[in-house]
């Protein structure tokens, strides 16, 4: 019986750094977290980013497919590079944001392709409009947070975003590339 | 080059106020364009200035004047050099590459900043009123010669009159 004790006390001391490995990093620091992104105008990059956005997260590297996110955009948070192209994209051609004024993404599925790279499938709603996008994000652990590292490209066309004398894509691109940095601590 | 100039600084004027829209954007690109072509030519210009040495001012002008038409001649050149570059600068400020004609991409001498961005904005609106009014006083002071001193000064700035130099 004695022996049982100590081989259980030796078997649980051994298996808690274990247990101590299957964190689950679940509270977004939006301060350390940031969204991005690079337009063409006339053939030129010009980067943007937005402000203001919330996340929920649930991430174990040991159960990577069963992580969720969810993250919501203020729209009117966006900063283009001039604060003349900050007003016009709140307008009603462009994100109108009155009406629209976050954007959404929900992941549905995700896939561990190797490494710390990862494959989220998910939905993103922008302006009533939602549209099944695959994202790939890497992922670090820094201390007690994990960082969250991804970009994809969507067309601004798909959600109507620049509409009227803005559909056409000679003067701003269609692309536009969206990058993110999530930090999220573990609990 | 003096077209070329007058064209740069009326579209300036008109496309600042502009609301935003895809031709202004497409103005704005075109004026870059423009900007940088007129900044390499101004130091072709400024090439041919040194090597060919224009002939003398006529004796017959005051010392104090012919001092302040060298005086105006330096600052149209100072300003040709000062004013694009100034536009560069803004450009690469406010985070907005200049990519000439669209296909060479022309280095970003500064950091994005809008506080400096905006600053520079408001250098290069004021160098170009600047400007104006040194070409207003270059004009008006080519008239003078030409209708109230007639002399020579103006007849002799076209190409058909170097022939006896």
């Amino acid at each position: 019986m004695k022996r049982l004790a100590i081989a259980l006390a030796i078997s649980s001391s051994l298996a808690l750094p274990f247990a101590a490995h299957a964190v689950e990093y679940n509270q977004v620091q939006t301060d350390k977290s940031a969204i991005n992104f690079t337009y063409k105008q006339m053939g030129v990059a010009v980067d943007g980013k937005f402000s203001r956005f919330s996340s929920q997260l649930n991430f174990d590297p040991a159960k990577p497919t069963a992580a969720k996110a969810s993250f919501d955009v203020e729209l009117a948070s966006v900063d283009t590079g001039a604060s003349e192209g900050d007003e016009e994209v709140a307008g009603k051609p462009w994100f109108n944001t009155k009406v629209f004024p976050t954007a959404r993404f929900v992941s549905g599925s995700v896939k561990a392709l190797g490494g710390n790279r990862y494959e989220v499938a998910g939905q993103l709603s922008i302006k009533g409009k939602t549209q099944d996008v695959v994202v790939p994000a890497t992922f670090t652990a820094q201390g007690k947070s994990g960082v969250f590292d991804g970009s994809f490209t969507i067309r601004r066309a798909d959600f109507s975003i620049g509409e009227g004398s803005w559909a056409k894509f000679d003067i701003v691109a269609n692309d536009v590339l969206i990058k993110f940095r999530i930090t999220a601590a573990s609990k | 080059m003096a077209v070329l100039f007058f064209g740069l600084l009326a579209l300036g004027f008109y496309m600042h106020d502009l609301p935003l829209s895809p031709e202004k954007l497409q103005l704005y690109s075109w004026h870059k364009w423009a900007g940088v072509s007129a900044f390499l030519l101004v130091w072709l210009r400024l090439f041919w200035r040194v090597t060919h040495r224009p002939p003398a001012l006529p004796t017959s002008m005051p010392k104090l004047l012919q001092l302040a038409a060298h005086a105006g001649h330096l600052m149209l050149y100072g300003l040709m050099i000062v004013i694009p570059l100034s536009g560069w600068l803004m450009s690469s400020a406010k985070g907005f590459q200049t990519v000439w004609f669209g296909v060479l991409p022309i280095p970003d001498l500064l950091e994005k900043n809008k506080e400096v961005g905006n600053l520079l904005q408001t250098v290069h609106m004021d160098l170009n009123l600047l400007f104006v009014a040194v070409i207003a006083g270059h004009i008006g002071a080519a008239l003078k010669h030409h209708f109230i001193d007639q002399d020579d000064i103006l007849k002799r700035m076209l190409p058909a009159h170097n022939t006896e130099k």
